[in-house]
């Protein structure tokens, strides 16, 4: 056997470490079409059973696009899609989310061609945000309804974002913004 | 036509990219290696001594790094004057920081909260702004007497404005065909509340080095205010972008002294993040203002006097409310044209969450007060408002006393023409019926209309530098301590430069928002970013290109001034010759580095007008907003997508919403606040907008090359009196305070018992 470059080195022979089955409970989910099995526990790498998925989202794989804001389910800064509907990531523990699939703002668009969502190009066109911070949850509230709804009306629209807090107030721009990626989904 | 190739045209935000992939990183985004988490230990009483403090449980919980109490926190402090230290050991309203935890975790650091042991000696308190000043009431500091926040300190210079006394009141009462004396009051103290909470991470490098990557609308500024502060210390902020302040994060120390002080105690870097509860119950909110005032009025709508106390509550300290007074007595001057003022304020302290900067600053405290008052005065003369605010509003020309207590000059616009188009677009002519009178009823919903104005000449308040550096490859790097906070402005001020420039946007960029690398930047505030930032950023521009065509005449055996420069390209102007690229100048070797300074101008105020209607269910007493149209003139747009985002956050963020439904609610027999969370501080969802129209002219201004001047800041301030006086037409009553709440309307309409109007606390 020819050794690789990076392949441990034990006792004078070269072996492949093979993936020990953990012992101790796990949770399993797929976020942005990556399976990620977690350790729960009190440990500073583990899962707490405590944990909310926006806390694992953002402190276990860094997908700090997902915001926390208020923190009890009433702002829509943390909206994630589980499924392909729009959830709160601070209202769910990330247990509950087992063998879920999850997509977050880092997850939208083409991962091969590094191509953005067309909704999320909208938003660029129509400048559809100012400070941007609640703008990740506003996509994917946008974008749970367009998975529904292809074709939308405004009031429609404003139904599906009324959860969504947006302070510098750019919901006219929002409304712009995917109603026109809306209407370009049909052409 | 627009004869710009950037300027005036929409063009994608230069940050956009990341903001809708999630990639832009606000401050709790960030985390640093080793790094521990902050947390806060905050008064359940209102007011109080603290007798003794019993940290020894919490400093054992394994994962605690430092728990810190008045008696060890470095004796640091802010507020103007100085006299909020980072733990005191007396509280002065519930939420006041008692004890600082730095944790491995957020959860440990939360469980060590629990175990401090407090022992407090309650002290009465207060809450009103005149019972505070009673004699007997409860004093909150021991060097301020009858709660009453000095007047004589340097803000703004060493003469700020602290009352406005011109002319003679008894000529003013002497000509007078009106005489109006009432109290009106904006008191609710909305918070602004942006999404990111108040958050910063803070480190020390040895003893003598911090460094602050705060959430701040003004982080260069701030790197100034803690080197003066903080004595012999070097200190660096990192801005990063913020997620909303509208003010509310400019003034920053509240948060990052206890981040700083937990850093140098533990020796490592510490992130604090206040929860939304610390953010709507322990942060800063909007002043509290009440005006007793009496006004004369001619025929013709002359104002003849104003004279008046102007009572504002600044809650448990003051963050800078010397200088929103003394911003709003120069804002006064702008609305109302008047020879003889005499208006004395009075800065106070409560037991209540402080107050802080909020847009507006000041200026919207006193005209939602203010202009009310004006209004029954307009009743009384039976003059139409808008026809009163063509006349009396600050034109080309006319003085006023300005912050600094100096007397300025206006050589900005009549903006009659804006109020004009406003009016016709609004169909203020068909819909205003007169005074009290609702425009149309259909059963037990009447509608009704009103208006607002505002304005203010800070647009050139304060320094801005800028250097623009030009790269041989035909780039430019704008050096700027501008941090992005939601209006676009870094990506407006690269549309300038590529504008001198004349190169494609994509190649303009703007640092890192990082004090050791940027000159001094006061930040983006009071509608500034457009004359002032964006003065000197041109400036430095413009001195870039000098030193470019300096360098690429002797290649064409021209004068510099003979030469332009397109898309990297440098040629004789009007000639068909050669087009040489910038290298050729600067070489591979070389840089043109162009400074940029913007000194302070007070000649130039701004406007903005609104107009509203609503609709009132007489039966439930709720108020719907059916339409708002806003009236400026800017001068010239630099991007319009931004503009009427920045014109549609009238809405919001302590603005028109403040005089319908959003308040913060106190209990005045514990001193707490009862709605610190998003369920029950009320806030307007996507799903109840008013139809919005913007009214944008554009009359060139002499502010510098594109004649531009900003608005941002000042757009919700006219809101809350034109709702104000549109729901009092609508249901025949006059109404003074704010917000509408339908137990307000219907007291008004004698549905309910109790008077109506001012008196919620």
């Amino acid at each position: 056997m020819i050794a690789g470059p990076f392949q441990a080195r034990l006792g004078g022979t070269f072996v492949t470490p093979t993936p020990v089955e953990p012992s101790c409970p796990t949770v399993t989910l797929t976020v942005n079409g990556t399976t990620h099995s977690f350790i729960l526990g009190e440990g500073s790498h583990e899962i707490s059973p405590s944990h909310t998925l926006v806390d694992t989202l953002r402190e276990r794989l860094g997908l700090t696009g997902t915001k926390i804001s208020c923190d009890h389910g009433a702002c829509g800064c943390c909206t994630v899609l589980m499924e392909g509907k729009a959830v709160l990531s601070c209202m769910l523990l990330t247990v509950e989310c087992a063998g879920k699939e999850i997509t977050t703002i880092e997850g939208l668009g083409d991962t091969v061609t590094g191509s953005v969502d067309p909704l999320q190009q909208s938003f660029i066109d129509h400048t559809a945000f100012q400070c941007g911070f609640c703008t990740p949850g506003v996509i994917m509230s946008a974008k749970a309804l367009l998975n529904e709804n292809p074709d939308p009306t405004r009031e429609e629209v404003q139904a599906a974002l009324s959860g969504n807090f947006c302070r510098c107030n750019s919901h006219y721009h929002v409304l712009d913004a995917v109603l026109a990626a809306a209407g370009g989904a049909n052409k | 036509m627009n004869k710009y190739r950037f300027i005036g045209r929409s063009t994608p935000r230069k940050d956009a990219l990341d903001i809708v992939t999630g990639k832009t990183k606000f401050a709790g985004d960030l985390s640093l290696p080793g790094m521990l988490y902050g947390k806060v230990l905050r008064s359940p009483l209102p007011h109080a001594l603290v007798k003794s403090i019993d940290t020894t449980e919490a400093a054992r919980l394994p994962g605690v790094k430092a728990v810190l109490t008045y008696q060890e926190v470095p004796d640091w402090m802010g507020g103007v004057p100085l006299h909020v230290r980072v733990l005191d050991h007396k509280v002065r309203f519930v939420g006041d920081p008692v004890a600082l935890v730095a944790a491995e975790t957020e959860d440990i650091g939360e469980e060590a909260l629990r175990l401090i042991k407090v022992e407090y000696e309650p002290l009465p308190a207060v809450y009103d702004v005149e019972e505070a000043l009673q004699p007997g009431a409860p004093r909150l500091y021991e060097q301020f007497p009858g709660n009453v926040l000095p007047r004589g300190i340097r803000v703004f210079g060493p003469h700020p404005l602290q009352e406005l006394v011109t002319g003679d009141i008894e000529r003013g009462v002497a000509e007078a065909d009106f005489i109006v004396e009432g109290t009106c009051a904006y008191e609710n103290i909305p918070n602004p509340l942006p999404p990111e909470s108040p958050s910063v991470i803070a480190a020390w490098e040895g003893t003598d080095t911090l460094t602050v990557w705060p959430a701040s609308q003004g982080p260069h500024m701030l790197k100034v205010t803690l080197q003066r502060w903080l004595g012999s210390i070097n200190v660096r902020t990192i801005g990063s972008p913020v997620g909303g302040s509208y003010g509310s994060k400019y003034m920053t120390w509240q948060y990052v002294f206890p981040a700083a002080a937990l850093a140098q105690k533990t020796g490592r870097p510490v992130k604090l993040c206040y929860s939304r509860a610390e953010h709507l119950a322990a942060f800063t909110v909007r002043l509290g203002s009440r005006l007793h005032g009496r006004v004369g009025l001619k025929k013709d709508g002359t104002v003849t006097f104003f004279s008046g106390d102007w009572l504002v509550n600044t809650g448990a300290f003051s963050e800078i409310a010397q200088g929103m007074v003394a911003v709003g007595c120069g804002e006064a001057q702008l609305a109302i044209r008047c020879a003889n003022w005499d208006l004395r304020p009075q800065v106070v302290c409560t037991n209540r969450t402080p107050s802080g900067q909020v847009r507006g600053f000041g200026g919207q405290e006193l005209k939602c007060a203010l202009l009310p008052l004006l209004t029954m005065a307009m009743e009384k003369a039976g003059l139409d408002p808008v026809e009163f605010f063509k006349k009396n509003y600050v034109k080309p020309g006319d003085g006023y006393y300005w912050r600094d207590g100096n007397w300025w000059v206006s050589r900005g616009t009549d903006y009659a023409a804006a109020m004009e188009k406003g009016a016709a677009t609004f169909g203020w002519r068909e819909k205003w019926k007169g005074w009290l009178v609702p425009t149309s009823q259909d059963g037990e919903r009447r509608r009704g209309v009103g208006v607002g104005v505002h304005g203010n000449a800070d647009v050139g308040e304060d320094v801005s530098e800028a250097f623009v550096r030009l790269d041989p490859d035909g780039t430019a790097t704008i050096h700027s301590g501008l941090a992005e906070h939601g209006t676009g402005q870094r990506s407006n001020i690269c549309k300038m430069v590529a504008e001198i420039l004349q190169i494609p946007l994509e190649r303009v960029s703007v640092t890192a928002c990082d004090s050791r690398i940027n000159p001094f930047e006061f930040g983006p505030v009071g509608s500034r970013g457009t004359y002032a930032i964006g003065g000197a950023v041109i400036a430095a521009a413009e001195d870039a290109k000098r030193q470019l065509f300096e360098l690429m005449a002797p290649h064409f055996g021209v004068q510099p001034e003979d030469l332009a420069t397109e898309d990297g390209l440098v040629y004789v102007q009007g000639k068909t010759g050669p087009r040489l690229p910038w290298i050729k100048g600067m070489r591979y070797f070389g840089t043109c580095l162009g400074r940029g300074r913007f000194q302070p101008d007070f000649t130039l105020p701004n406007f903005m007008m609104i107009f509203t209607e609503v609709e009132v269910d007489t039966g439930t007493g709720k108020v719907d907003l059916i339409r708002v149209v806003g009236a400026t003139d800017v001068g010239q747009i630099i991007d319009p997508l931004s503009l009427t985002n920045q014109l549609n956050g009238c809405l919001g963020s302590a603005g028109i919403d403040s005089a319908l439904f959003e308040e913060t609610v106190l209990d005045t027999r514990l001193g707490r606040i009862m709605n610190a969370n998003m369920i029950d501080y009320k806030w307007r969802t996507f799903a109840e907008l008013p139809a919005m129209e913007h009214v944008i002219l554009e009359t060139p201004l002499p502010s510098h090359r594109f004649h531009a001047v900003g608005v941002g800041e000042i757009a919700p301030s006219p809101g809350p009196s034109a709702v104000l006086m549109a729901v009092s037409n609508a249901i025949g009553v006059r109404l003074t305070d704010y917000p509408l709440t339908p137990d307000k309307i219907l007291r008004a309409l004698g549905k309910l018992p109790g008077a109506p109007g001012r008196g919620k606390r």
